[in-house]
C-alpha cells in the first residue's frame, strides 16, 4: 500500500491508499476520481492518463521509457516533470506521492 | 408519462455502460442509476480479452472498470444476469426477461456488437468459438497451450491478436483469410503485408484466398476446418472472427430511427430526445469527415459516454474527438487514428522493414487517417492534424529526418 494524493485541476485533493503493484493511473481510475481519463486502459497508447508529479518524487518515480516520451511530447500542456500515470507502478517506496492533473486528458 | 423520478436506465454494462454511470456521477447527476447488463460480471475491459489476459499478463481484477463495492459505494444499481426484451418508449419503461419492468426518465442504450458467426456445417462442434466476452476468453485459453493448434477464420485484428497470444502460450496458430489479404477491410496493403510478415516470423501460418466451407469435427470435437479446395486445415481450436454486428434489435423493435447501427446526433442521442446509444450499437456523425460511420473502439464508447453524461447533466459537449484505437501484438505497438475516407494518396514515413513506420492516408494534402507501427510521435501528431483538417507539405511528411513537431508546426 502507497498513500497517494491525487490533486484535480480545479484543486481538489483526494487522499487515496492504493494497492502496490497497481499503476498510479488505476488507482485513481478504480476510484473513479475525475481528471484521469485512461483512455486505453494501461496501454500506453492515448495519453490521456497525464499528470505532474511533485517535484520531491521526481526521482522516486524515475524517467519515462521512449515510447511514453513520444506520446507525452504531443499531449496538451505537458511540463518538465509530465508522466503518463498508467506507466508508473506503485511500491512501498512511493507512499506519499503527490500528483496533480492537468485542466484536460482531450 | 416519464417519471421523473426514475432516473437513468442504462442497458448493456459494458465498456460503454459502465463508464457512462461513473460518469454521471462524477459529474454530479443526483438521480437513480440503474446499469443492466446481460452478463454475470459487472463492467470490465474487454480489449485484453485477445491480447494481455489472453497470454496470462492480466487478472479479472485488473480488467474490471471499477472494483464491485464502487457500484453500491456510488449508489449505482448493477443488476447482472439481465437481459432486457423490451423499451416501451410511451410508459418510460423497460421489461426484462424475468417478467421485472423498470421505469426511467432517459434511456441509454450501450447494447454493443456481437460476434459474428459462420452459417456453415460444424459450427457447433466443441472447440468452435468467438471472441467476445471474459467467458469467450476463459474458453479459448483453456484450449490453448503447447502441442495446440488454432485455425483463426478471419484475419482482422481480434484474429491476428489471437494468434500472436496463442503463439505466446506455445500453441501452433493458422489464420485463414477469405479476402486476398488479411485486414483487408480494415488496414491498407502496407500494412497488411507488414503483419503478416511479421506474424510469419513468429510461427504463424496464412491461408489466403480461403474460402471455408465447413468445421470438420470427431466425438463432437473440432478436428478441422474445410476450404472450398477441398484441403482441411487441422485444429483443436477454431476461432471465428469476421466482424461483428451492432445489437440494435431492441430500438428496431422500439420504432427509434436504426441504419446498421443506432443512428444518434452528436450528443449521442437517438431519434427519441429521452433516448440516448452510445459505444459500438450507435451510429453516429462524424464531422471530420462530414458523415454518418460505425465505430468499433473503446475510445468511441468512451467519447460518447462522455458526451451523454454531458449533455443528462447540462454540461457543455467537448469537441469532437479524432477516432483511434489500438492493437498489441508481440512486440508491435499499433496506433490508428482517423478513417480512410476518400483518400487519393498513400504515404508511407519510416521504414517497415525496421517495424518503426506510419502509413499516413491523404485526400490532396489533408490527412484523413495515420496507421503506425511502434511510432509513436506519428500517431500522436497525425491525430492531431486529422482534427485540424489543414494541408500539410508532403515533401516533409515522408522525409524521418523532419521530426513530427516541425511537420505539424
Amino acid at each position: 500500500m502507497a498513500k497517494i494524493t491525487y490533486i484535480e485541476h480545479s484543486g481538489a485533493e483526494h487522499v487515496l491508499d492504493v494497492k502496490t503493484g497497481l499503476s498510479v493511473m488505476e488507482g485513481a481510475v478504480k476510484n473513479n476520481i475525475p481528471g484521469i481519463d485512461a483512455d486505453c486502459g494501461g496501454a500506453c497508447a492515448c495519453a490521456t492518463c497525464h499528470v505532474y508529479v511533485d517535484e520531491a518524487w521526481k526521482d522516486k518515480v524515475g524517467t519515462p521509457s521512449a515510447m511514453e516520451e513520444s506520446m507525452l511530447d504531443f499531449a496538451e500542456n505537458v511540463e518538465p516533470n509530465s508522466r503518463l500515470s498508467c506507466q508508473i507502478k506503485v511500491t512501498d517506496e512511493l507512499d506519499g506521492l503527490v500528483v496533480r492533473m492537468p485542466e484536460s486528458q482531450h | 408519462m416519464t417519471d421523473s423520478g426514475a432516473g437513468v436506465v442504462i442497458v448493456g454494462a459494458g465498456h460503454a455502460g459502465g463508464t457512462v454511470a461513473a460518469l454521471l456521477r462524477q459529474y454530479g447527476f443526483e438521480g437513480k442509476i440503474t446499469l443492466l447488463g446481460e452478463e454475470p460480471i459487472a463492467p470490465y475491459q474487454r480489449p485484453p480479452l485477445s491480447k494481455a489476459w489472453l497470454k496470462g499478463e492480466a487478472d479479472a481484477e485488473s480488467l474490471a472498470l471499477k472494483p464491485l463495492s464502487f457500484y453500491a459505494e456510488a449508489g449505482i444499481e448493477l443488476i447482472l444476469s439481465a437481459k432486457v426484451t423490451e423499451i416501451h418508449r410511451s410508459a418510460h419503461t423497460v421489461s426484462l426477461a424475468d417478467g421485472r419492468v423498470i421505469p426511467y426518465s432517459t434511456l441509454i442504450l450501450a447494447t454493443g456488437a456481437r460476434a459474428r458467426s459462420l452459417d456453415i456445417p460444424g459450427v457447433d462442434l466443441a472447440g468452435v468459438l468467438t471472441l467476445r466476452s471474459a467467458a469467450d476468453a476463459e474458453a479459448l485459453k483453456a484450449l490453448l497451450g503447447p502441442g495446440k493448434r488454432l485455425a483463426v477464420i478471419g484475419g482482422g485484428y481480434i484474429g491476428l491478436e489471437a494468434a500472436a497470444s496463442a503463439r505466446a502460450l506455445g500453441a501452433d496458430a493458422v489464420v485463414i483469410e477469405r479476402e486476398p489479404r488479411i485486414l483487408a477491410r480494415v488496414a491498407c496493403q502496407v500494412l497488411s503485408d507488414f503483419f503478416t510478415d511479421y506474424h510469419r516470423r513468429h510461427g504463424v501460418a496464412f491461408e489466403v484466398n480461403a474460402q471455408v466451407e465447413r468445421l470438420e469435427g470427431a466425438g463432437g470435437k473440432v478436428t478441422g476446418v474445410r476450404l472450398a479446395d477441398g484441403r482441411v486445415i487441422a485444429c483443436d481450436v477454431a476461432l471465428i472472427g469476421v466482424g461483428a454486428p451492432p445489437n440494435d434489435e431492441l430500438a428496431k423493435d422500439a420504432g427509434l430511427e436504426c441504419a446498421g447501427g443506432v443512428v444518434v446526433d452528436e450528443e449521442a442521442r437517438t431519434s427519441d430526445p429521452d433516448i440516448f446509444a452510445i459505444g459500438d450499437v450507435s451510429r453516429r456523425p462524424m464531422t471530420h469527415y462530414g458523415r454518418m460511420f460505425r465505430l468499433e473502439s473503446v475510445a468511441n464508447a468512451l467519447e460518447q459516454a462522455r458526451l451523454a453524461a454531458s449533455a443528462i447533466t447540462g454540461r457543455p459537449p467537448a469537441a469532437q474527438e479524432v477516432t483511434w484505437n489500438w492493437s498489441d501484438q508481440y512486440d508491435l505497438k499499433y496506433q490508428f487514428a482517423g478513417v480512410p475516407f476518400d483518400v487519393d494518396d498513400v504515404l508511407v514515413r519510416g521504414d517497415p522493414a525496421a517495424a518503426k513506420f506510419a502509413v499516413f492516408h491523404l485526400k490532396g494534402d489533408v490527412i484523413q487517417a495515420v496507421e503506425a507501427v511502434n511510432a509513436p510521435a506519428e500517431f500522436m501528431a497525425g491525430r492531431q492534424l486529422i482534427g485540424q483538417r489543414r494541408p500539410i507539405s508532403r515533401a516533409k511528411l515522408a522525409d524521418t529526418a523532419i521530426s513530427m513537431k516541425e511537420v505539424a508546426a
